[in-house]
């Protein structure tokens, strides 16, 4: 096992080499999911809804039909009905109604972008034409735009058909209420030296991909059907898109292209049956790709919430009751990540008296997706701000309040088994002696902010085989589509084990009939799942080759050893052999080798993060300027620290862009308004700096190397840790996200602490 | 393309009658016939199978189409196809000589600078616009100049890194 901080003993495990993939995508040559063409290929477009919430009474494609060019129109009269039932589809349980339904609109449309037709055409533009000849009849209803909304008595209801148990045959806009319960939070209320109560309210925000959803469909003769498509999980793909087609799995076959970015966003379908749809009508293969609109409008993204918390600890600083009500906006059907946010927003802490009550609540907005940690940013936005004012009234330092609180090794969870080896204290430990926490901050209007997060990670399944070729390199086959570098974490730990260059293993992404089912591409559990199949499969491998060795020596196989890719036998005289010189005689030996592995992975070992940002306000304008963040994170071990820091980097950097700038805006009648990426504004290069990261190495009992998933956790503190930074830079309290210049410029000149001569003119012209 | 009729869409037959360019495209004369409503980027990616320029928001926000037009960095999605008639055009996959990476190729790789990799032809583009005109530009530099690409994967960091190192390795001959 390695020890925290050092190689151990590995030889490849823990180095940086260059990932195998990377020429590649330096050079245009990688294919993504829109640069595949096939002969005869037709170009489809979507028909959306111009309304948030309508119903559908009718749909003429006569005239699209005759337009030129034009091979196919479908819409949901095209799709089986799916039945109303919950199912569990990789990480996500699926309601094969609905997503059916978010797929084509049946009936009603319910969000602003909701798909309602399908057309196949010669070109793009000729498809494009053909969307503005359909004729859609609408009966408009009043959009139920936000959660408060949608929770009131007598709130326009969204699906007839919902029903939750406290509610009982009432239709209602809340799909779900979770509820956690330890302890007695209002006697530890009661008895608590300081109690923090506050309410905090986020906004819809998406994942912010840059390349689109795509998807090429191919329906053959023979009742065939093969999907080209940038996923993160071309198993899922699969089951969702047989489920909405009434396609028996088996007849389905997901290619995984290359995949530009998904944190969680594209793990479901939207495209996808409907190439194969049109491929079916049309006889021909089909391509679409959304807009960046299309993608803003119906995809992703991740729910805006109201989070109300209350903390109360005693005047040492002692954690002793919180208590929690939150309601996320799932979109148009039931599935916000709501569950999740109840279960992370206490997770760093050992608190006794725990009442969490959590509502999942459909608004008119596009379907929720999985974005990185999902539910847990928006819950650490809010728990993570009240530790920080608690902290304040005890008079201890922020970091030092979350130790003295930390969970650790036998704390139990809110809805869980107590926590195994865990590394949440050694990650804020981190940040207490890092260089940046212990340097000084000067100037005005600065303040530093920290905050933790937690995540779980996942297991689930994954296959893998190893192949040994004919001059002893290896190829390493898995169905986890490669997002961050995977592919590399792969072949190195195939490498580490057989004892060969890195150079000389070849890592490959392959198809869903090419390897056994592997789940998803998320939940951070690409190098702890797949990794632990692939390192099981090089092991399998390893032992095959001893086997043949042993053949050859005429030993038993107890009596070769592999170390440093080369088999020894462990008595005298006999000369050891390398994998390559032992490869070029397995054809007499047996015939080829292949390794093989299979897991339902368990031993997931949680990862938590703790992010150190410095700031400076400008009191004038409200903006907001990263000065200096750094971030620290369990990783259990990493196995290629820079694709690790890589995730450490690119989650906090959406983690400040929702912090700062993101977030979906509506008009009254449920438009979204910033469908493009000038609006809807991510973090560029000249908005961050450089960001610092600490690898913490706190090995998992729960896998083989130690692994523990990197992927997603250090979106989670950032908010929060800006929340509590612009307070010690401007002295106001930010319980709204974004914190864009509009909203922080008020809460400063309400505070009446903005010193500009100018403060004046802005506030009135603010009021306007 | 199938060739049936478009008579009775007069709009339509406009846009879609193609028009002949002669262009420059990575150091070799190339012709093309393309629809004047169609952007370089498509002209690129549909007409010439040179998909290494990719499409992110056809609304110049992302960069990740950029290409170098007559030694500027370009968002192929706001340029026409039409356009590129007598212009020299550099994409992602002029880069290279012959086999050998270019330096902030080679850069990019070492220091780990694409996750996804999408976006990484138009930094990569964007950056050789960059250090063609300043071989030695400082990080703010950087990060000024490739402020018009966006990558959601990185943070950026191991970018701007990648950029700097490939400055500094071409400016020592490497």
């Amino acid at each position: 096992m390695a020890e925290a901080g050092t190689n151990g003993h590995f030889k490849v495990i823990g180095t940086r080499p260059i990932r195998h993939d990377g020429v590649d995508k330096v050079t245009g040559r990688a294919k993504y999911g829109a640069d595949y063409s096939f002969p005869g290929m037709l170009y489809g477009k979507v028909l959306r809804s111009p309304h948030a919430h309508a119903i559908i009474k009718s749909i003429n494609f006569d005239k699209a039909l005759k337009l030129p060019g034009v091979k196919a129109v479908v819409t949901s009269a095209d799709l089986p009905e799916a039945e109303d039932k919950a199912e569990q589809v990789g990480e996500a349980a699926m309601n094969p109604r609905y997503l059916s339904m978010n797929i084509l609109a049946r009936g009603k449309v319910l969000y602003d972008g909701h798909a309602v037709a399908a057309v196949a055409a010669t070109s793009p533009h000729i498809a494009e034409e053909a969307l503005k000849l359909i004729e859609v009849d609408y009966e408009v209803l009043p959009p139920v735009m936000r959660l408060e909304d949608a929770m009131k008595p007598g709130a326009e209801i969204l699906l007839p058909n919902l029903r939750n148990k406290e509610e009982g045959d009432n239709p209602t806009n809340v799909a779900q209420h979770l509820q956690f319960k330890r302890g007695d939070v209002e006697a530890a209320f009661k008895a608590a030296d300081f109690v923090v109560e506050r309410e905090f309210r986020t906004e819809t925000v998406h994942q912010g991909y840059i390349e689109p959803h795509n998807a090429v469909g191919i329906y053959n003769a023979d009742g065939h059907a093969t999907i080209y498509c940038s996923t993160q999980g071309a198993f899922d793909v699969r089951s969702m898109s047989a489920q909405v087609l009434g396609i028996p799995v088996g007849k389905i076959k997901v290619v995984p292209a290359e995949i530009g970015g998904g944190f969680g966003g594209k793990t479901t379908i939207y495209l996808e049956p409907l190439a194969v749809l049109l491929s079916k009508k049309t006889g021909r293969p089909v391509k679409l790709v959304m807009t960046r609109a299309e993608v803003l409008r119906a995809t992703g993204p991740t729910s805006g919430s109201k989070i109300r918390v209350k903390m109360g600890a005693t005047r040492d600083g002692r954690i002793t009751a919180a208590q929690v009500w939150m309601a996320y906006e799932a979109g148009a059907f039931p599935g916000s990540p709501v569950a999740a946010g109840a279960m992370t927003i206490l997770a760093p802490y050992a608190i006794e008296n725990v009442l969490i009550d959590a509502y999942d609540v459909v608004v008119n907005r596009p379907k929720s997706a999985a974005y990185r940690a999902p539910g847990a940013t928006n819950a650490a936005f809010a728990s993570e701000t009240v530790i920080d004012e608690l902290a304040e009234k005890c008079g201890i330092d922020p970091l030092d309040m979350r130790i003295m609180n930390g969970a650790k090794e036998g704390t139990p969870q809110v809805a869980g088994p107590p926590y195994k080896r865990i590394g949440f204290i050694e990650t804020c430990e981190a940040i207490k002696n890092s260089e940046h926490y212990r340097s000084p901050l000067t100037g005005k209007n600065r303040g530093r902010g920290v905050a933790a997060g937690f995540w779980f990670n996942a297991g689930m399944q994954s296959a893998a085989t190893v192949n040994i070729h004919t001059d002893g390199t290896a190829s390493v086959v898995t169905g986890s589509p490669d997002i961050g570098g995977s592919r590399a974490s792969c072949a190195m730990i195939v490498a580490e084990v057989l004892g060969i260059p890195v150079e000389d293993v070849r890592p490959v992404v392959t198809d869903t009939d090419s390897i056994g089912h592997t789940d998803v591409t998320g939940g951070s559990r690409v190098t702890f799942a797949t990794g632990m199949a692939v390192y099981q499969a090089a092991q399998d491998a390893a032992r095959q080759l001893r086997e043949r060795a042993a053949k050859v020596w005429e030993k038993t196989v107890d009596d070769v050893e592999l170390r440093d890719g080369t088999l020894y036998s462990k008595g005298n005289g006999v000369a050891p052999m390398t994998i390559r010189e032992l490869a070029k005689r397995l054809a007499r030996t047996g015939g080829p080798i292949t390794g093989r592995a299979t897991v339902n992975a368990r031993g997931v070992g949680p990862g938590f993060a703790a992010t150190c940002i410095d700031v400076e306000v400008d009191p004038d304008t409200g903006k907001v300027q990263i000065l200096r963040c750094t971030v620290a994170q369990d990783a259990g071990k990493a196995i290629h620290p820079a694709y690790v820091e890589g995730q450490m980097q690119g989650g906090t950097a959406q983690g400040i862009g929702w912090a700062l700038n993101e977030e979906y805006v509506y008009d009254a009648q449920g438009h979204l308004r910033n469908t493009g990426l000038l609006d809807y504004r991510m973090p560029t290069c000249l908005d961050l700096p450089m960001i610092e990261t600490i690898i913490v190495e706190v090995p998992n009992p729960g896998h083989p190397l130690g692994v523990r998933g990197v992927g997603e956790v250090s979106i989670v503190p950032p908010p929060a840790a800006i929340a509590n930074a612009i307070y010690r830079a401007v002295g106001v309290r930010m319980r709204e996200l974004p914190m864009s210049p509009p909203r922080l410029l008020k809460a400063i000149l309400e505070s009446g602490r903005a010193y500009s001569p100018s403060a004046q003119e802005h506030q009135a012209a603010a009021a306007d | 393309m199938n060739s049936h009729s478009m008579a009775n869409q007069a709009k339509n037959l406009e846009m879609s009658k193609k028009v002949r360019v002669e262009t420059t495209i990575n150091g070799e004369a190339t012709e093309f016939l393309c629809e004047p409503r169609q952007s370089l980027l498509e002209v690129l990616r549909d007409v010439l199978e040179l998909t290494g320029s990719k499409e992110g928001c056809l609304t110049g926000d992302c960069g990740a189409c950029t290409v170098i037009v007559d030694g500027r960095a370009v968002c192929s999605c706001l340029m026409l196809g039409v356009e590129a008639q007598g212009k020299r055009i550099t994409t992602v996959e002029g880069l290279a000589n012959g086999t050998g990476l270019h330096p902030l190729q080679q850069k990019f790789l070492e220091d780990a600078s694409l996750q996804c990799g999408i976006c990484t032809p138009g930094f990569l583009m964007s950056a050789k616009a960059l250090l063609d005109r300043n071989p030695n530009p400082s990080e703010a530099e950087v990060r000024y100049t490739l402020a018009g690409n966006l990558c959601r994967c990185t943070g950026y960091d191991k970018i701007v890194r990648a950029v700097l190192d490939a400055a500094k390795a071409m400016q020592s001959g490497g």
